[in-house]
C-alpha cells in the first residue's frame, strides 16, 4: 500500500508528475535533462517501469540508475552496455527513445527553441547552446518538456524565434508526413502538466498543482489552452515515492531547481 | 612511417581558409594544446567543425573563424560559452548551423566519399530554413522528402588522445571515444596530440587494441604533449579544470580574450603548463561525476 504524503516540495510533485510521461514507455532509453527530469526517469525506472532503459550520462547504459551528485568513493554503477555518443545516436534514429528536456521557448505548435534569442539569425541578440541534438529527437522518438517557471516568455506568442524540433505545425509539415508522426507527450511545468492532446493538436491542460487556478495557466501562456470541464488537481507524491526521490537525489539538487523551492502545496 | 613532429610543424600543415575538425565533446578531451598552436599562428579564415567548447570560443575570439559548422558550443558546467556567444551576437561568424547527428551523418558521408546521407533529422525545422546549402530530396523508394546532409569534407583533423605510437596508431581508453574516429577518417590530415607516446608492443595487449578506433592510416602526424587537453579533461588521466574555466570565463566579461591569452597562453607549450601551475597539477585534476 501506498500512503499519500503531506509535506512535499513542488520540485517532488514535479518530479512525480513528469515520472509519469514514462509510465506506459516499455522498453526505451528514458533520457532526463536537468535535474527534474533525470529523477523523474530515475523514479519511474525505480518504480512502475523497470523496463527502461538509462545512461550515466557519460558513456554507460545501467541497469539501475545512478544517484545524483558526488557519489561515495566505493560506490559502483550498474553498467549493463557502453552507450557513447555516436551509439546514442543509433539509439535516437531508432526510434527507441523518450528524452525530457527544458527548451528556452515552446510555442503553440509544441515547437522549441533552444538555440538563440531575438535579433537576426545572423546576429542573435543572445545566443544560446545552438539546436543541439533537438532536431533528430524531436522527428525520431517521444520528447516531453519540463519547464520550472510557466511563463509567456516560455510558452510565447507567435513562432520559435529559431524551431529547433519539429512540432504540430502543419505549414512546416515535411511531404509525405503526418502530424501525427511528432510524438510530444507531456509538459510538466512549476504550475500544471499539459500535453498536446487538444483539438487539432492544440496544447491542453491535463493538471493543475494544488492551489493553481485555470487562469494563472492562462495568463502565463501566451496562447490559447485547451481546458476541459473537470481538470484534476495534481497526484501528490506518495510517501515510498519521496523516499525513494531523497535516495537517487542525496544532495538535494532538487531543492535547487524552481525559484525560492516552494512548498507543493501552496500555503 | 614515423609520424611524430612538433606541435609548431603539425600545426603549420594548417593554411588559411581550410576546413578543421576538431575532436572531443564540450570540455572532454580536446585537442587545446593544438588550438593554441593555432592561436600563437598566423593563420586566419578557418572552417571550423565541432561539438565546440573552448576550442571553438578562443578561436572565434582570437578572429580565426570564418565560418562555424556546429550543433552546441558549450562548457556543460558553464552551459553558454561566452566567447561563442559573443561572436555570434556580433554577426562575426558565419554559421552552418545542425542537429548533433547531422555532423556525425556528414563526417561519415566526408569518410565513405558519398556526397551526403539522406536522414529526416532537421525536418521542419529552423536547421532547414537557415541552411539553403542543406537540400532537401526526393526518395526513389518512398514518397517522402528527406534532408541530404552534405559530406563535411575536412582539409585537417585535430584530436587529442591517451596514447599513441610513432606510426600513429592511437589509444583512447577513456569511457568515450566520442566521434573522434569520423573526424579521423573525415579528414585529409589527421594530426592527433597524445598524452604520451608509447612503444609499439603497448597495443599486443588485445584490451589495448580494442580501445585503438581507426586504423593508423587515418592519423598523418602524431605530436607528443602531456597534459594536451587541459583545460579540458582526458579520462582517466584527469579532469576538465573548473577553476581555469571559470576564469576563463570571467574573462570574456573583464579584460577579453586579450588578458586571457596573456596571462596563459605563452609562447609555447611548456610555458603554458607553467602559467597553469604545471604539468602535475593539471594531471591532479579530480575526474567529473555527472
Amino acid at each position: 500500500m501506498s500512503t499519500v504524503a503531506t509535506d512535499y516540495t513542488l520540485a517532488e510533485l514535479c518530479i512525480v508528475a513528469a515520472a509519469e510521461a514514462f509510465r506506459h514507455d516499455g522498453e526505451v532509453l528514458a533520457t532526463g535533462i536537468g535535474v527534474i527530469p533525470r529523477l523523474a526517469a530515475s523514479l519511474a525506472m525505480k518504480t512502475f517501469n523497470p523496463d527502461l532503459m538509462m545512461t550515466d550520462s557519460e558513456a554507460f547504459l545501467l541497469s539501475e540508475p545512478n544517484p545524483l551528485g558526488k557519489r561515495p568513493a566505493d560506490f559502483q554503477q550498474a553498467n549493463e552496455t557502453w552507450m557513447g555518443f555516436s551509439r546514442i545516436f543509433d539509439n535516437v534514429w531508432s526510434g527507441k527513445r523518450h528524452a525530457m528536456l527544458g527548451p528556452t521557448q515552446i510555442d503553440r505548435f509544441g515547437q522549441t527553441n533552444t538555440s538563440a534569442l531575438g535579433g537576426t539569425y545572423q546576429q542573435p541578440k543572445v545566443m544560446m547552446l545552438g539546436a543541439r541534438g533537438f532536431p533528430g529527437n524531436s522527428i525520431c522518438h517521444a520528447n516531453s518538456f519540463f519547464v520550472p517557471g510557466h511563463n509567456t516568455r516560455v510558452f510565447m506568442d507567435g513562432e520559435c524565434d529559431f524551431v529547433s524540433s519539429i512540432g504540430y505545425n502543419p505549414a512546416r509539415l515535411p511531404r509525405g508526413r503526418s502530424l501525427d508522426d511528432v510524438d510530444i507527450r507531456r509538459v510538466v511545468t512549476n504550475l500544471c502538466v499539459m500535453d498536446f492532446g487538444g483539438p487539432n493538436h492544440q496544447i491542453r491542460l491535463l493538471s493543475l498543482h494544488p492551489g493553481v487556478t485555470v487562469e494563472e495557466v492562462q495568463e502565463n501562456t501566451a496562447y490559447p489552452i485547451a481546458v476541459p470541464a473537470e481538470v484534476p488537481t495534481t497526484p501528490a507524491p506518495t510517501v515510498e515515492q519521496l523516499a525513494i526521490i531523497a535516495a537517487l537525489d542525496p544532495h538535494n539538487q532538487r531543492a535547487a531547481q524552481i525559484a525560492d523551492n516552494p512548498p507543493g502545496i501552496r500555503a | 612511417m614515423d609520424k611524430r613532429l612538433s606541435a609548431r610543424d603539425a600545426v603549420a600543415q594548417i593554411e588559411d581558409g581550410m576546413t578543421v575538425g576538431i575532436g572531443g565533446w564540450g570540455p572532454r578531451r580536446k585537442p587545446m594544446a593544438l588550438v593554441r598552436e593555432i592561436l600563437r599562428s598566423d593563420v586566419k579564415d578557418l572552417t571550423v567543425v565541432a561539438y565546440g567548447g573552448a576550442d571553438v570560443g578562443m578561436l572565434c575570439a582570437a578572429g580565426k573563424v570564418k565560418k562555424l559548422v556546429f550543433a552546441f558550443v558549450s562548457l556543460d558546467f558553464i552551459p553558454l560559452e561566452p566567447y561563442f556567444r559573443q561572436a555570434r551576437q556580433s554577426g562575426s561568424i558565419e554559421v552552418m548551423e545542425i542537429d548533433e547527428g547531422m555532423m556525425l551523418l556528414g563526417l561519415r558521408a566526408a569518410a565513405w566519399g558519398l556526397p551526403f546521407i539522406p536522414t529526416a533529422v532537421g525536418l521542419g525545422t529552423d536547421i532547414i530554413k537557415q541552411n539553403p546549402d542543406i537540400k532537401l530530396v526526393d526518395s526513389p523508394y518512398d514518397d517522402k522528402e528527406w534532408v541530404a546532409m552534405p559530406a563535411l569534407n575536412l582539409d585537417v583533423s585535430l584530436i587529442h588522445v591517451d596514447r599513441a605510437d610513432f606510426r600513429g596508431v592511437c589509444q583512447i581508453s577513456g569511457p568515450d571515444h566520442y566521434l573522434d574516429d569520423w573526424f579521423a577518417r573525415a579528414a585529409k590530415t589527421t594530426i592527433v596530440s597524445c598524452d604520451e607516446l608509447v612503444d609499439t608492443t603497448f597495443f599486443a595487449d588485445p584490451a589495448r587494441a580494442r580501445e585503438v578506433f581507426w586504423e593508423r592510416a587515418a592519423t598523418s602526424a602524431i605530436v607528443e604533449i602531456p597534459g594536451g587537453a587541459h583545460p579540458t579533461s582526458c579520462n582517466p588521466l584527469y579532469g576538465f579544470d573548473v577553476a581555469h574555466f571559470k576564469a576563463y570565463n570571467a574573462s570574456a566579461k573583464d579584460g577579453g580574450i586579450e588578458s586571457y591569452l596573456n596571462t596563459y597562453l605563452g609562447a609555447d607549450e611548456a610555458e603554458y603548463q607553467r602559467n597553469v601551475g604545471g604539468l602535475d597539477a593539471i594531471r591532479a585534476l579530480a575526474l567529473p561525476t555527472y
